[in-house]
């Protein structure tokens, strides 16, 4: 299949206009001693074939389980009006809009993008989206360390150890920064660990709400130590939970950073995802990617323009904040349009649902002989359950019947062996959760 | 038109959820004091309001699909429709990731392994380099992680000395970016005046024990091959320094070269320019790192690889590598459509879009060359650049053509840059579009030329067809209004 | 006109040396050339600065541009209008729109520095 438009003749006809006969006088910069030693590649294929083999190779994927698993990474039903508006062309066929005059649809989506992250998180000024929430946090941290001027970034236990991965790999090339992590544990935030390592020469305390063990938490005292010494805080934080718990912005959190993939985004083996972050109107100008303002054009029409582009890298070169230039803006404005149907009421509804379902689950889970709840603290959609058996085991078991009854954290920490950490959204029942339940108790 | 907020109207709803099953209560178990004070004010619209202010705000857009969008360096080419079919597939957008990460949880996602093991493979035949990775989420981010590895590699030979990188000043703002972001230094070598290519004499007299590498990007930003690559190459390696390669331009060189033949160390693709996955009006996009035999060991983790018996699995165990750069296994959905484009294009297929991207570009400048400044009048690969110097003397400049293109109905090029060309008009058609569409392009600028040396005044004030004038910058940088209060 | 009472440097800063301290601002023919004002970020209160070091970066909608210390010295004090009103540097820079000031200057290094008629002569006045 092919997608060029001229003719043999027409080629032929160019080619002569630019004084020269064949296809291969236009490579004539390229010397005989740099031309390719092998270019071995599969003939051209119909786009039926493509279309058929790539069915085969989706049909080898089993994404019709009942998953109980979460970690950062959502079940959410999406509504068929997010694809109808996305996948119009003059969205998804668009650079970035550049040219203000012939991109006010980008621009004025994007600019009620980041005016619905504000209102989500409680914060002053959001951009226009980053990769995914693992790199919002190096992001943040680097934010941070250029605001502050100083050098210790501590990572509270309960941040997704994924994020913390990312993190750490990128802090290896800046052997000037001091990463110290606090031991993770199911529950809230262990203030007396966190206070123990806080210093005059933090930069940052990085926390997550609802945390990665899914523990609901108000760190209001937490960002009242930190502002006292000069500490920025980050916080993580699920935009699903946000319709209903304490936001940063009330707890004074000063970088407000999340996954946006659960405002529908497809979980799509890992990506595109969504990575937002919002911040305070006095730390703009530290914010990375891209920002887009309210103006008015010539004859005082109201417009939107991509301004306080002097932070980017394509005018501050090795002097920019960041080097994101591409970013997510087909999945941010994918989450715009699940949250404009979503509305006020019906992202709290529906965050109200995951809690119920997942309320039920909790209540259930903990009559099965041997299985406790990790912690006696308040959770939102998500919770660690304690087996008298090692989670892999547990897991290995159920796949086979079709049900994965959440994520082993054994995985990411080795004394967890035993812990599953359990996911609830809309899209489990509660005859699943039943279900799950009686597949527990028959393996346990 | 009015923002999305001014449309709510208390109690409309645009979703109905499912009710709670009798047993499951619906009271919150949570403290009142980790709860919000008030709702989030999101708007309250039916699902027909929705889809009106969407379809409204895309009436406002130009994407390929609606038209001439010759923005150089972004490379604007069609977009397959059959690759956004497979990307809807369910066994490919409702995979959870953390599937094959489960106890057997391999033989949940073979398709989606597959995927990720031959499209590697082929990137590596079509750059030449031995191994890939797809993790990296866009072209900077790839960057960022090449340079990671660059840095990984002489962490790990003990060269602390090595600790500057050398970049032509043609080069995009990024790669500097993200050198510094790996805590590189960097330097800018000069471009030959006559040439247009790097200056190898000057990069000769810069280069020292303290460079740790060299970025470049071949063809440039000028849209000029540079033949002496191997000897860049070869002049580097000679102080341990390793030649990163943007591919940023891969789409002029498809079987013509391969940045691997000529030793280049480590490189990655922009697969939503050269492979056709769409830009999403600023993205997700996709950059592969693909790196030659010297940096394999540092490459991010997971890897994927085949076992014995042809199934696909994930690989951590790797000791020397940079570790996690993205959450799981990179923009799955975006380099699968890379995936079904290269299927659909084959090896012939591929040579020719890069044969006819070149021949597009060389006819649009020999086309355009007696109306502009040509500053480098050479044969030119994918794109190449013109000046509005000529016509800036009638105090019209580039961004006034870029402006006036607008209002013939075309998208404009990159204008102002690169840095080192005054009144920079950088323009690449891509291999998709026909004769006739340049023809009307070409008619279009030698119209606009003729106006301004007419009636130049006409120009300052493009476009005028479009629902806005050009935006008051000054006011949107001074104002700082990124989020909207209805009370302002 | 460019005034006589200070000294400028070949990178466009002006300075005017009172007693112990020096006020430093842009000169006319740099605002010009920057365009319409943004932002001016100048270094912190205390920041010591030696000659040619970066004391401030100014942006204009399409660019960011480096303002260097002209002489020796440590930032006393900033203009406090400035960031509010960056424009003021575009419409007075030889006045209210000054950036900062220095204490603990290096006077010696004032006589190498460029004289107004040098400097019109530089910008091609």
């Amino acid at each position: 299949m092919s997608y060029i438009s001229n003719t043999a003749d027409q080629s032929q006809a160019m080619l002569a206009a630019c004084g020269l006969s064949t296809m291969e006088d236009l490579f004539q910069d390229i010397p005989k001693r740099l031309k390719p030693r092998s270019f071995n590649l599969p003939e051209a294929m119909s786009e039926l074939e493509v279309h058929s083999r790539l069915k085969r190779m989706a049909g080898r994927n089993a994404a019709d389980l009942t998953c109980f698993i979460g970690g950062g990474y959502y079940e959410h039903f999406i509504p068929a009006a997010v694809d109808a508006a996305t996948m119009r062309s003059e969205f998804y066929t668009a650079y970035t809009p550049y040219q203000p005059e012939i991109s006010q649809g980008t621009l004025q989506a994007i600019y009620e993008y980041q005016s619905q992250i504000c209102r989500l998180t409680g914060m002053e000024v959001s951009n226009a989206s980053l990769y995914d929430g693992g790199t919002a946090l190096y992001e943040a941290c680097q934010m941070a360390l250029n605001t502050t001027g100083r050098e210790q970034i501590i990572v509270d236990g309960g941040v997704n150890p994924i994020y913390c991965k990312i993190l750490e790999s990128y802090m290896a090339n800046h052997a000037e920064v001091k990463l110290t992590k606090i031991p993770a544990a199911p529950g809230q935030a262990q203030r007396d660990r966190i206070k123990a390592v806080l210093c005059d020469e933090t930069a940052v305390l990085v926390l997550q709400n609802p945390n990665f063990f899914g523990t609901v938490d108000d760190h209001s005292d937490l960002v009242e130590e930190c502002h006292k010494r000069g500490v920025l805080v980050i916080q993580l934080v699920y935009p699903i939970a946000m319709a209903l718990l304490k936001t940063p912005g009330e707890m004074g959190v000063d970088i407000a950073i999340g996954e946006g993939q659960s405002l529908g985004i497809p979980l799509s083996f890992g990506g595109p995802y969504l990575g937002f972050l919002a911040t305070t109107k006095n730390l703009v100008r530290k914010m990375p990617g891209r920002l887009v303002g309210r103006t008015v054009d010539r004859n005082d029409k109201e417009c939107f323009v991509l301004t306080l582009q002097a932070r980017e890298q394509h005018i501050r070169r090795d002097k920019a904040i960041s080097n994101i230039c591409t970013n997510q803006a087909l999945c941010a404005l994918r989450a715009h349009v699940y949250m404009s149907l979503m509305g006020r009421e019906g992202l709290r509804e529906l965050a109200g649902i995951c809690h119920a379902r997942a309320e039920f689950a909790k209540a259930r889970f903990k009559q099965i002989p041997g299985v406790q709840v990790a912690e006696s603290a308040p959770t939102f959609n998500e919770f660690t359950l304690r087996l008298p058996k090692k989670a892999d085991a547990v897991v290995g078991e159920l796949v086979g019947r079709g049900i994965v009854p959440g994520l082993p954290l054994g995985r990411f920490y080795s004394e967890m062996e035993n812990c599953l950490l359990v996911a609830v959204t809309e899209m489990r029942t509660k005859a699943e959760i039943c279900k799950l339940a009686e597949n527990l108790e028959s393996v346990l | 038109m009015k923002i999305i907020f001014d449309k709510s109207v208390q109690g409309r709803r645009g979703v109905t959820l499912p009710q709670l099953e009798p047993g499951v209560e619906a009271q919150l178990k949570i403290d009142g004091r980790y709860l919000r004070a008030q709702p989030a004010e999101l708007p309250e619209l039916s699902e027909l309001d929705v889809m009106r202010h969407f379809t409204a705000l895309s009436n406002r857009n130009f994407g390929v699909d609606s038209g001439f969008y010759p923005l150089g360096s972004c490379t604007m080419k069609y977009n397959p429709k059959i690759c956004e079919k497979v990307a809807a597939l369910d066994g490919f957008a409702g995979l959870h990731p953390f599937l094959p990460q489960l106890p057997q949880g391999g033989e949940l996602t073979q398709g989606a392994l597959e995927v990720i093991y031959e499209l590697e493979a082929l990137l590596c035949e079509i750059s030449g380099m031995a191994a890939c990775t797809l993790q990296p989420l866009a072209g900077a981010h790839g960057e960022l992680c090449g340079m990671s590895l660059i840095a990984a590699y002489h962490r790990d030979r003990g060269n602390t000395e090595k600790k500057e990188i050398l970049i032509p000043d043609e080069a995009h703002g990024t790669n500097p970016a993200s050198a510094v972001g790996v805590g590189f230094a960097t330097k800018p070598v000069p471009t030959d005046p006559v040439t247009g290519r790097l200056d190898i004499e000057a990069l000769r007299g810069m280069i020292n024990d303290r460079t740790a590498g060299i970025m470049l990007t071949n063809p440039n930003t000028l849209g000029i091959f540079n033949s002496e690559i191997d000897q860049v190459v070869e002049l580097a390696h000679s102080h341990d320094a390793l030649v990163y390669y943007d591919g940023a331009n891969l789409n002029a060189v498809l079987g013509a070269f391969r940045p691997g033949d000529a030793g280049i160390d480590v490189m990655h693709i922009n697969l939503h320019k050269t492979f056709a996955t769409p830009h999403g009006c600023g993205g997700p996009g996709s950059g592969p790192v693909c790196v030659r035999e010297n940096l394999v060991e540092y490459l991010p983790v997971s890897r994927v690889v085949k076992k014995q018996d042809n199934t696909f699995a994930l690989d951590y165990e790797q000791p020397k590598s940079i570790g996690y750069t993205a959450p799981f296994y990179g923009s799955f959905l975006v380099y699968l459509k890379a995936y079904v484009y290269i299927l659909s294009l084959g090896r012939q297929g591929l040579i020719e879009a890069s044969q006819h991207a070149v021949l597009n570009a060389n006819y649009l400048m020999n086309m355009l060359k007696s109306d502009y400044d040509l500053p480098y009048d050479r044969r030119c690969m994918h794109e190449f650049v013109l000046s509005a110097s000529r016509q800036a003397k009638q105090g019209v400049h580039a961004m006034d053509i870029a402006k006036a293109l607008i209002d013939r109905g075309f998208h404009p090029p990159t204008v102002y840059f690169p840095l080192i060309v005054k009144e920079a008009i950088m323009i690449e058609p891509t291999e998709t579009e026909s004769k006739e569409t340049l023809d009307t392009f070409i008619q279009a600028m030698k119209e606009i030329a003729a106006v301004a040396n007419s009636d130049p005044q006409s120009l300052n004030a493009a476009p005028v067809n479009t629902r806005i004038s050009r935006p008051d910058e000054v006011q949107a940088a001074r104002g700082m209004d990124f989020n909207y209060c209805p009370q302002d | 006109m460019t005034p006589n009472d200070r000294k400028y440097t070949k990178t466009h800063e002006w300075i005017m040396v009172d007693g112990d301290t020096a006020t430093v601002g842009i000169s006319d023919h740099a605002q010009e050339a920057l365009g319409d004002i943004t932002f001016v970020d100048p270094a912190a209160v205390g920041k010591e600065l030696k000659q040619g070091e970066e004391c401030a970066v100014i942006e204009s909608v399409k660019a960011a541009s480096e303002i260097y210390a002209p002489i020796d010295g440590k930032v006393a004090e900033i203009n406090p209008e400035i960031d509010s009103t960056p424009e003021l540097v575009n419409h007075d820079p030889y006045a209210q729109g000054w950036i900062l000031k220095l204490s603990n200057i290096n006077q010696s290094q004032l006589d190498a520095l460029l004289d107004a008629a040098a400097y019109d002569a530089l910008t091609g006045k």
